[in-house]
């Protein structure tokens, strides 16, 4: 910046902002150490809080219980996601547009109370005239969390579609194939890239569901977040300090790996084109 | 487009005849499909639910299973009978808790967005005018959080701000305090954690808006004399409007119906629609006065929705 004391305020507000996000978390890590069951107090290093987690078979089975609902909610989600995607870019005006635009951009806003109420009113109605959904659980939590993650999705192969240069498909176009054969061959393989991103988000946004998940679950079907609301309600415990420091570090792996592969590709497509202007 | 052969054998001919015709319905009517199975999923999953709440808004609690009144009861001899009541509007309306609740929410979710805001938008603007690779690491730090589950992060609070917590430690430790300085369950521990895990939802908008500027206006503002805080409030502010309206509103809309961090965080004693709504539900199991509650909140934030909307669709008609 043109101006030294600006630049110097960018910095420290910077320095800032990333210590409050992230001293919390480091505070959860340090703290699943501790010797001691009150939290904050420390009572010297043990790692004995990780045997009371995986020695509990409640948090197995939530946690199987969540990674099944957020891969089938990501799988369908990416699908209808990217169909919405595609239609909202690429079909121009048609009948009900405004309708759907609003349906896509509204769950990403929309207070989950709402959400989670309305669709288990829905689920209840639906029981009492066609009699489905018999039993609330891993179904009603996976066509909930559908709903709202296929909204995420739709938004990014938008901004992809919206970013992305239609040489090809018109080139493909202009050489005789067919609307169809052009989805199937050019853009659908371009969007690729946009739709594991896309499944990566709904499998995250479903993990993460409080809300919706205890609306519209039955008996029995306890996901992780609802496990772990129901233990931090009544106080800090240290085996969910565990149990947060593990999700933190799958995550931060997850991140860094993909951040890697990200890197070796931009380097990768850098080195092909300084190569092909030598020639 | 080739015809697939008409005459082969059957079963698997009969399968591939089948598949070929699929495949023929699918290449003539895609777009329509494409279209159809979204369009139909949020129609039934999204848009149908909300006339269900609206209709059981307008029934009275009963103790039974469902908990409601229908709406449409035959009678005798065809006799159709609608019944609609507004009382659990009236309800909400005469009630005073339930306005102080609707305000308190409104209150918490502005001063919140505000504090998004006066942090997030030094960080955008930050990470956008930062150099090739710390634009990537600052960005990545930003996003990083948001991947975490947002249940644990509020937990993390918790640690901070209990009577027995981090901060009261440390601040005894240093002498500073002789006893510790109740924060958690006090307005203050909610506005934090709301701040706290919103704080992405603001800056990555602002991000996106910021990118694409030209920074060169501020340079010939500079040129031409301004100084620097009348080139911020002539070129800098309105030049990234957009992107403060579309952060504050991602930030201020989820916020107001939020539940879980009044719930940690602000124990009883902050009043948050949300909460009232899970509570008036799960709790009190009445479901007609849970769902004129949630229908209010719509009315309050219908507003805002479609503004968000309005953005969001200009912004992609202009990319």
């Amino acid at each position: 910046m043109n101006n030294g004391r600006r630049s110097y305020f960018l910095i420290t507000t910077t320095c800032f902002g990333i210590a409050f996000l992230y001293i919390p978390m480091i505070l959860l890590v340090i703290y699943s150490f501790n010797k001691s069951r009150i939290v904050p107090v420390w009572g010297g290093f043990s790692t004995k809080w990780y045997g009371v987690l995986f020695e509990s078979e409640e948090v197995w089975e939530a946690v199987g219980l969540s990674l099944k609902v957020a891969t089938v909610n990501a799988t369908f989600a990416m699908l209808l996601g990217t169909l919405a995607g595609l239609a909202l870019v690429r079909f121009g005006r048609f009948r009900g547009r405004t309708l759907f635009t609003g349906m896509i951009t509204a769950p990403l806003v929309m207070p989950e109370v709402i959400t989670g109420l309305s669709l288990l009113l829905l689920f209840i109605t639906l029981k009492e005239f066609i009699g489905w959904p018999d039993a609330r659980g891993f179904t009603t939590i996976t066509i909930a969390h559908i709903t709202f993650s296929m909204a995420y999705v739709a938004v990014i192969i938008q901004s992809r579609l919206a970013g992305m240069a239609q040489d090809l498909e018109e080139a493909a176009q202009d050489l005789g194939a067919k609307p169809f054969r052009v989805l199937v061959d050019i853009t659908l393989p371009l969007l690729a890239p946009g739709m594991l991103a896309g499944w990566l988000l709904a499998f995250t946004l479903s993990l993460d569901d409080l809300i919706i998940a205890s609306f519209v679950t039955g008996p029995g079907a306890v996901t992780l977040p609802i496990l772990i609301y129901s233990r931090i309600r009544l106080g800090l415990r240290p085996d969910i300090n565990a149990l947060a420091t593990i999700i933190i570090l799958v995550v931060a792996i997850g991140v860094l790996i993909a951040a890697w592969i990200m890197f070796r590709q931009q380097r990768q497509r850098q080195l092909e084109l300084s190569m092909s202007e030598e020639n | 487009m080739s015809t697939p052969a008409e005459t082969v054998d059957a079963p698997q001919g009969l399968q591939k005849s089948l598949m070929s015709r699929l495949l023929q319905f699918a290449q003539r009517r895609w777009r329509g499909l494409v279209l159809l199975i979204p369009f139909a999923w949020l129609l039934i999953f999204f848009l149908a639910p909300f006339f269900i709440v609206l209709k059981i808004s307008l029934a009275e609690t009963v103790i039974a299973s469902p908990p409601f009144t229908p709406m449409i009861e035959w009678v005798s001899d065809g006799i159709m009978h609608i019944r609609v009541v507004i009382d659990n509007f009236a309800y909400l309306w005469e009630d005073d808790l339930y306005a102080k609740t609707y305000l308190n929410s409104l209150k918490i979710s502005s001063i919140s967005t505000i504090l998004c805001l006066l942090v997030g938008y030094p960080m955008a603007y930050a990470i956008v005018r930062a150099d090739h690779t710390m634009k990537h690491v600052l960005l990545m730090l930003v996003i990083l959080p948001f991947w975490t589950s947002f249940l644990l992060r509020v937990y993390a609070w918790m640690g901070l701000l209990a009577d027995q917590g981090t901060i009261n430690n440390l601040l005894i430790a240093l002498g500073v305090i002789d006893d510790p300085i109740r924060m958690l369950y006090t307005p203050f521990a909610v506005y934090v954690g709301i701040v706290y895990t919103y704080l992405p939802f603001m800056i990555l908008p602002l991000y996106a808006n910021m990118e694409k500027l030209d920074w060169t206006l501020l340079e010939a503002a500079a040129d031409l004399g301004a100084r620097p805080i009348t080139t911020f409030f002539t070129v800098t502010l309105p030049m990234t409007m957009p992107g403060i309206i579309a952060g504050s509103l991602l930030v201020f809309i989820p916020a107001t119906g939020e539940y879980v961090i009044p719930d940690l965080l602000g124990g009883g004693n902050v009043l948050m629609i949300g909460r009232v709504l899970y509570n008036e539900f799960n709790a009190n199991i009445d479901w007609p006065v849970a769902s004129a509650v949630a229908i209010a909140l719509l009315l309050v934030l219908v507003l805002p929705m479609m503004l968000y909307q309005h953005i969001q669709s200009k912004e992609s008609e202009s990319s």
